[in-house]
């Protein structure tokens, strides 16, 4: 089955290259969201479901640990998995983020493989043709 | 080590890191700096990252348009060859990751810290401050092109949050 997944980082330039990277990880991806911030991902969400979420930490308006917060209240989207992709590499974040119910942690600056690799076991792979 | 070689080396290894995994080319090296003000800026990319906790201070860079339309082209693999929103989203992403490992360095011997949103500014004939700043500056080649570090860090209102670090840590500048 093909996943959806959502993107969230305050940076362009990194949103496209995440789309970029996940279309090389031979994951079965069908869409690939994009938002600006916690608040924009929130918004999106009333309208898409997506099965797997990698955000930033330190964005404007709500930042990536408020965004894993009020996903992790909800009930519609408490179980899809959260990966945290972020320069913030300090304990304090990272443990808060695997308190709150992050599933992972990729620190930028990241390579395909290290994606991939976080990625394998939650998303299937491609269909060979 | 005092703060201002640990600064130094984290910066160095930072850089490194980053360009070596998001970016193509050769890092040269020249000799780090202290200066108490910052020179005037034209036609160039200025970045800055504040930095708040146990220590205070920002962290910049600086390139040439050149430099930050190659830094966006090979970030996006698409060309640029004029400074868009998208070099200066791109320039504030890859000073983001620097200083944010340079952070994430310091933040094992001065306690936590964190940063701010980045802002980038392009112009002609512009000056920058930050009010009572030394800076530590890291200058380097880029496959031509230099690229200038600055960051500024003193300690902060509140208390240390590692304790017994007073042997160790005097801002030798």
């Amino acid at each position: 089955m093909e996943s959806n997944i959502l993107v969230v980082d305050d940076s362009a330039a990194i949103r496209k290259i995440l789309q970029r990277v996940l279309r090389q990880t031979g994951m079965a991806i069908q869409t690939i969201h994009e938002a600006g911030d916690g608040e924009e991902a929130l918004a999106l969400l009333q309208s898409n479901k997506v099965d797997l979420i990698l955000t930033d930490i330190n964005m404007p308006k709500m930042d990536g640990l408020g965004l894993l917060a009020a996903l992790k209240r909800s009930a519609d989207w408490a179980s899809v998995p959260v990966v945290m992709i972020t320069t913030e590499g300090g304990e304090t974040k990272v443990a808060e983020a695997v308190k709150l119910g992050a599933s992972g942690y990729v620190r930028k600056p990241f390579t395909a493989d290290q994606i991939k690799e976080k990625l394998a076991g939650i998303l299937e792979p491609a269909q060979p043709l | 080590m005092n703060v201002q070689n640990l600064i130094v080396s984290s910066l160095r290894h930072s850089v490194t890191e980053v360009f070596s995994t998001m970016l193509t080319g050769n890092i040269e090296f020249e000799d780090m700096t202290v200066e108490k003000s910052t020179p005037e800026v034209t036609d160039r990319v200025v970045s800055f990252i504040g930095i708040a906790g146990t220590w205070t201070g920002t962290g910049s860079l600086t390139c040439s348009p050149n430099a930050a339309c190659r830094v966006c082209s090979q970030m996006l693999m698409a060309d640029f060859d004029s400074v868009t929103e998208e070099v200066l989203d791109a320039v504030a992403e890859l000073t983001n990751m620097i200083v944010g490992n340079l952070k994430s360095d310091l933040e094992r011997h001065l306690g936590s810290l964190g940063l701010s949103i980045p802002t980038v500014v392009f112009g002609r004939n512009f000056k920058t401050k930050c009010a009572g700043a030394e800076w530590i500056v890291e200058r380097f080649r880029w496959d031509g092109d230099d690229v200038l570090l600055r960051v500024s860090l003193r300690p902060g209102d509140r208390p240390k949050a590692v304790p017994d670090q007073s042997e160790v840590f005097a801002l030798d500048v």
